[in-house]
C-alpha cells in the first residue's frame, strides 16, 4: 500500500490507495471491485427480505409479519433482487473486468462513462433503499397497473424513480461494451476467435441498450399518473392497463436474458477449462446468444396469457415463446458434448459450473411448460412460477455468477481460496437450493398461489421444508464471502494462471497489472486450444 | 502506445472516432426506443379514439408548430454548416454557425412555452386548468387522453432540446476559449447527430399531434 510512482505495469490493487484513486479511478478493473463490492451488499439486503418472506411462510396464519408488511418485503426483495443484483452482477462485475482484458484492450471505450455508470447505478440504489424509510413499496417488482397508479398507498413514485435511475447506467454499460468489443479488439482478434463470455456480454448488451429505456419511459408514464392522477392507464379515464403490461413485458422477459446470458457466457468459459477439451460448436453457442437476444424481444406477451388479450395473440406468443428454448438448448448440447471424453476435474468453479446447467436445465424446461397456455392457465400467479423463475434466476443465474467469481478470484485478488470450502459450499448450495423451491413447484401445481402471507393448512408441510432449504441456502452464500475475504489476509499466492486456462486474462499476471498488457497482444489462434496446453490441475491439488 | 492527444485507451484518433460515433448511435437508438414507448401508447389511444383525438389536435396551434418545424429544421442546416465548418478548421464561422443553432434551440423553446400557455389559457390542460366545457363534440376524457400525451410527448421532446442547447452552449464556450475548433470536430459530430435526431423526433411529432386535425 505505499503510494508508489505511477508504474503501469504494477498490479491495480495495489498502485495507489487515497481515496480519489478508488472513487475517482476510471480503471474498468476497480469499478469493476466498486460495483463487485456493491452489489454484494444489495445482495445482503435483498437476502434479508427473502430471509423474512420464508419466515411468514413458515405458518400457514399470517402471524410474524402480517399481509401489509409481508408484500412490502417481498416487493422489496424482488426489486433489489432484479435490478440491484441479477442485473448489474455479471455485466457490471466480470464485463467490466474481463472484456478489455479479453479482447487484448487497455480499457473500456469510454473509461469516464464506465465510472460514471457506477455512480448513478449507486444513486438508484440509494433512492430506492430510501424508500424504505417512506414505508416501501407493496406493489410486487412488477407495478400492475391500475393497482400502482390508483391504490396503492406506499412510496411507488420514489422507487420507480430510483429504478429509473439505475436504467441509465444499465444503458451506459450497455453501451460501453458493444463499443468497446466492436472497436477496441486487439490485432488478430476476429469475431470468431472472441472467448464466448465476450459473446454473451455483447447479446447482453444489446438488450441493455435496447429493453431498458422503455422500462424508463412505462414506469414514468406509471409515476405520472400517480402523481397527477390522470388516465394513461386507468380505464375509468379512458385508459387500459393492459399497455402497462405490455410495455413492462416487453422490458422485463428480455430483462431475464440480461440476467441469465452472462452465466452462459461464463459457463461456456469454466467448463472447456476443467474438462481440458476446446468448447464444442464454438459458432453454435456465439450465434445462440445472439439468436436469444433477438427472439427474447418477441415472446413477453406469454406472461399475459390470462389477461385477456387476444387468443391469436397467445397462440403466436406461445409458439414464439417455445422457439427461443431451441438456442438454449443449443447450448446444453454442446456443453455436454463438450463434457464428453474430457478429462474432467471437479473443481469449485466447475461444480457451480455444472449446477448452472442442471438448475437452467429444470427452469427452463418448466418455462415450456409455462409457455404451453393451457398448463400456464392452471398455475398462473401460483408457487410453480415463484418455483420457476427461480430455477432461472438463483439456480442458473446466481449459480454462474458465483461459478465467475470462484473461476476469476484468483485473478482478481491474486490470491486462492480454499478448494475444500469452496466444493463444499457448492455441494451445500445445489442442495439447499432445490430443497427450497423443487417443493415450490409442486405446492404451485396443488393451487398455492404467489404473493400472499397466509395460506391454507395442507401446504404447510411443504413450506416447512422449503424455510429449513433457505436456511441451508442462507449458509451456503455467507461461506464463500468469509472465506474469499480470508483469502485477503492470508492465503497463497495463484500465479498467473493457477487453472491452466487458455485467455488473455491469463497471460498477465494476478492481479493483472494497471494497464493491462506491456504490449497490445497479437492473436494468432482460435480460443480454447486446451488440446495444446499442459494441465496444471493433474499435478497439484491445492489446499488452500 | 497511444497516440499523443488521445485518450490512453486508444491507439489513435481513427480508432476514438469510431468509437465515438458507434457509441452515438446505439444511444440514439435507445432514444427511439424511449420516444417508441410514447408513440405506442399514442398510437393504441389513437385507434381506439379517432374522434376524440380529432377534436383534441383542433384545438392545439397549428401555426406555432409550423413556425417551430423551420426553425428547427433550419438550426439543423446551421448544425451541419457548422460541422463543415469545423472541418476545414475555421473556428470563427463554427463559432457564428453554433451561436446561429443556440438562437434558434431557444427560439424553438420560447414559442413552445408561449404554446403552452395559450393552452392554459384556454383550459385545456390537464390537471392544471381544464375545463371540460371548452370540448365540444368527442367525449371530454378522451380528448384528456390525448392532451395528456401531447403535453408529455412535446415535454419530453422540450428537455431533449434544452439539453441540446446546453450542450452547444458549452461546447462554443470551450471552442471560444480553445481558440481553435480543431480538439472539438468529434464532439460537433457527436451533438450534431444528437440534434439531428431531436429534429427527426419532432418531424414524426408534428403530423401526429396537429396536422391531424388540420382540415
Ligand atoms: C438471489 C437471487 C434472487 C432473485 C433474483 C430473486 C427474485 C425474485 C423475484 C423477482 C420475486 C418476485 C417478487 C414479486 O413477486 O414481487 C421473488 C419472489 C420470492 N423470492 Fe426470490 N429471488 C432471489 C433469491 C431468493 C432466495 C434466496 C429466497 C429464499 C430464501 C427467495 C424467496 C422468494 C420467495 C418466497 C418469493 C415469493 C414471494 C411471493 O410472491 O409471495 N428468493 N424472488
Ligand atoms: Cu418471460
Amino acid at each position: 500500500m505505499t503510494a508508489a510512482a505511477a508504474d503501469p505495469m504494477q498490479s491495480f490493487i495495489r498502485s495507489r490507495w487515497g481515496w480519489r484513486d478508488w472513487l475517482l479511478t476510471t480503471d474498468h478493473k476497480r469499478i469493476a471491485l466498486l460495483y463487485l463490492l456493491s452489489i454484494t451488499g444489495f445482495f445482503f439486503i435483498g437476502g434479508a427480505a427473502a430471509s423474512l418472506v420464508r419466515l411468514e411462510l413458515l405458518t400457514p396464519k399470517a402471524d410474524l409479519l402480517g399481509e401489509e408488511i409481508y408484500n412490502r418485503s417481498f416487493t422489496l426483495h424482488g426489486i433489489i433482487m432484479v435490478w440491484f443484483f441479477l442485473i448489474p452482477s455479471i455485466p457490471a462485475v466480470f464485463g467490466n473486468f474481463l472484456v478489455p482484458l479479453m479482447i487484448g484492450a487497455r480499457d473500456l471505450a469510454f473509461p469516464r462513462l464506465n465510472l460514471a455508470s457506477w455512480y448513478i447505478f449507486i444513486a438508484g440504489g440509494l433512492i430506492v433503499l430510501s424508500a424504505i424509510i417512506w414505508g416501501g413499496v407493496d406493489t410486487g417488482w412488477t407495478f400492475y397497473t391500475p393497482y400502482s397508479t390508483t391504490y396503492a398507498n406506499s412510496a411507488v413514485v420514489l422507487v420507480i424513480a430510483g429504478i429509473v435511475v439505475a436504467g441509465f447506467s444499465s444503458i451506459l454499460t450497455g453501451l460501453n461494451f458493444i463499443v468497446t468489443i466492436h472497436t477496441m479488439r486487439a490485432p488478430g482478434m476476429g469475431w470468431m476467435r472472441l472467448p464466448l463470455f465476450v459473446w454473451s456480454t455483447y447479446a447482453t448488451s444489446i438488450i441493455l441498450v435496447l429493453a431498458t429505456p422503455v422500462l424508463a419511459i412505462v414506469t414514468i408514464l406509471v409515476a405520472i399518473e400517480r402523481i397527477w392522477t390522470v388516465g394513461i392507464f386507468n380505464p375509468d379515464l379512458g385508459g387500459d392497463p393492459l399497455l402497462f403490461q405490455h410495455l413492462f413485458w416487453f422490458y422485463s422477459h428480455p430483462a431475464v436474458y440480461i440476467m441469465v446470458l452472462p452465466s452462459m457466457g461464463v459457463v461456456s468459459e469454466i467448463i472447456p477449462c476443467f474438462a481440458r477439451k476446446p468448447i464444442f460448436g464454438y459458432h453454435f453457442i456465439a450465434f445462440s446468444s445472439i439468436a436469444i437476444a433477438v427472439l427474447g424481444f418477441l415472446v413477453w406477451g406469454h406472461h399475459m396469457f390470462v389477461s385477456g388479450q387476444s387468443i391469436y395473440a397467445s397462440l403466436i406468443f406461445s409458439i414464439l415463446s417455445f422457439l427461443v428454448a431451441i438456442p438454449s438448448a443449443i447450448k446444453v448440447f454442446n456443453w455436454t458434448a463438450t463434457l464428453h471424453k474430457g478429462t474432467i476435474h471437479f473443481r469449485t468453479p466447475m461444480l457451480y459450473a455444472l449446477g448452472f446447467v442442471g438448475l437452467f436445465v429444470l427452469g427452463g424446461l418448466t418455462g415450456l411448460l409455462l409457455a404451453a397456455t393451457a398448463v400456464d392457465i392452471h398455475v398462473h400467479d401460483t408457487y410453480f412460477i415463484v418455483a420457476h423463475f427461480h430455477y432461472i434466476m438463483v439456480g442458473g443465474a446466481v449459480m454462474g455468477y458465483l461459478a465467475a467469481v470462484h473461476f476469476w478470484w484468483p485473478k482478481l485478488s491474486g490470491r486462492r481460496y480454499h478448494e475444500g470450502l469452496g466444493i463444499f459450499s457448492a455441494i451445500l448450495l445445489f442442495v439447499g437450493f432445490n430443497l427450497t423451491f423443487f417443493p415450490q413447484f409442486i405446492l404451485g401445481y396443488e393451487g398455492m398461489p404467489r404473493r400472499t402471507a397466509s395460506y391454507a393448512e395442507e401446504f404447510q408441510l411443504l413450506n416447512v421444508l422449503s424455510t429449513a432449504g433457505a436456511s441451508i441456502l442462507g449458509v451456503g452464500y455467507v461461506l464463500p464471502l468469509i472465506y474469499l475475504l480470508w483469502t485477503l489476509r492470508k492465503a497463497p499466492d495463484a500465479g498467473p494462471n493457477p487453472w491452466g486456462a487458455t485467455g488473455l486474462e491469463w497471460s498477465v499476471s494476478s492481479p493483472p497489472p494497471q494497464e493491462n498488457f506491456a504490449e497490445t497482444p497479437v492473436i494468432t489462434g482460435p480460443p480454447y486450444a486446451y488440446d495444446t496446453m499442459s494441465d496444471p490441475m493433474n499435478q497439484e491439488y491445492v489446499h488452500g | 502506445m497511444a497516440e499523443r492527444g488521445v485518450a490512453r485507451q486508444f491507439d489513435d484518433s481513427g480508432q476514438k472516432h469510431a468509437a465515438a460515433t458507434l457509441g452515438m448511435w446505439i444511444f440514439l437508438a435507445g432514444e427511439i426506443l424511449f420516444f417508441g414507448g410514447m408513440f405506442i401508447g399514442y398510437t393504441v389511444y389513437r385507434i381506439r379514439y379517432p374522434n376524440a383525438f380529432h377534436v383534441g389536435s383542433e384545438h392545439l396551434y397549428l401555426w406555432i408548430a409550423v413556425a417551430n418545424t423551420a426553425i428547427l429544421l433550419t438550426s439543423s442546416l446551421f448544425v451541419a454548416l457548422a460541422h463543415h465548418a469545423a472541418g476545414t478548421d475555421d473556428s470563427h464561422k463554427s463559432q457564428r454557425l453554433l451561436s446561429w443553432t443556440i438562437a434558434l434551440g431557444l427560439a424553438f423553446l420560447v414559442l413552445k412555452g408561449l404554446e403552452y400557455y395559450l393552452d392554459y389559457q384556454e383550459r385545456i390542460v390537464p390537471v392544471l386548468a381544464f375545463d371540460e366545457s371548452a370540448i365540444e363534440g368527442a367525449e371530454a376524457s378522451n380528448v384528456q387522453l390525448f392532451l395528456i400525451f401531447y403535453f408529455i410527448m412535446t415535454g419530453i421532446h422540450a428537455v431533449h432540446v434544452t439539453v441540446g442547447v446546453a450542450v452547444w452552449t458549452v461546447l462554443v464556450l470551450m471552442i471560444r476559449r480553445a481558440r481553435s475548433v480543431v480538439g472539438y470536430r468529434n464532439i460537433v459530430e457527436m451533438a450534431g447527430l444528437y440534434w439531428h435526431f431531436v429534429d427527426v423526433v419532432w418531424l414524426f411529432l408534428l403530423p401526429l399531434l396537429y396536422l391531424l386535425g388540420a382540415s
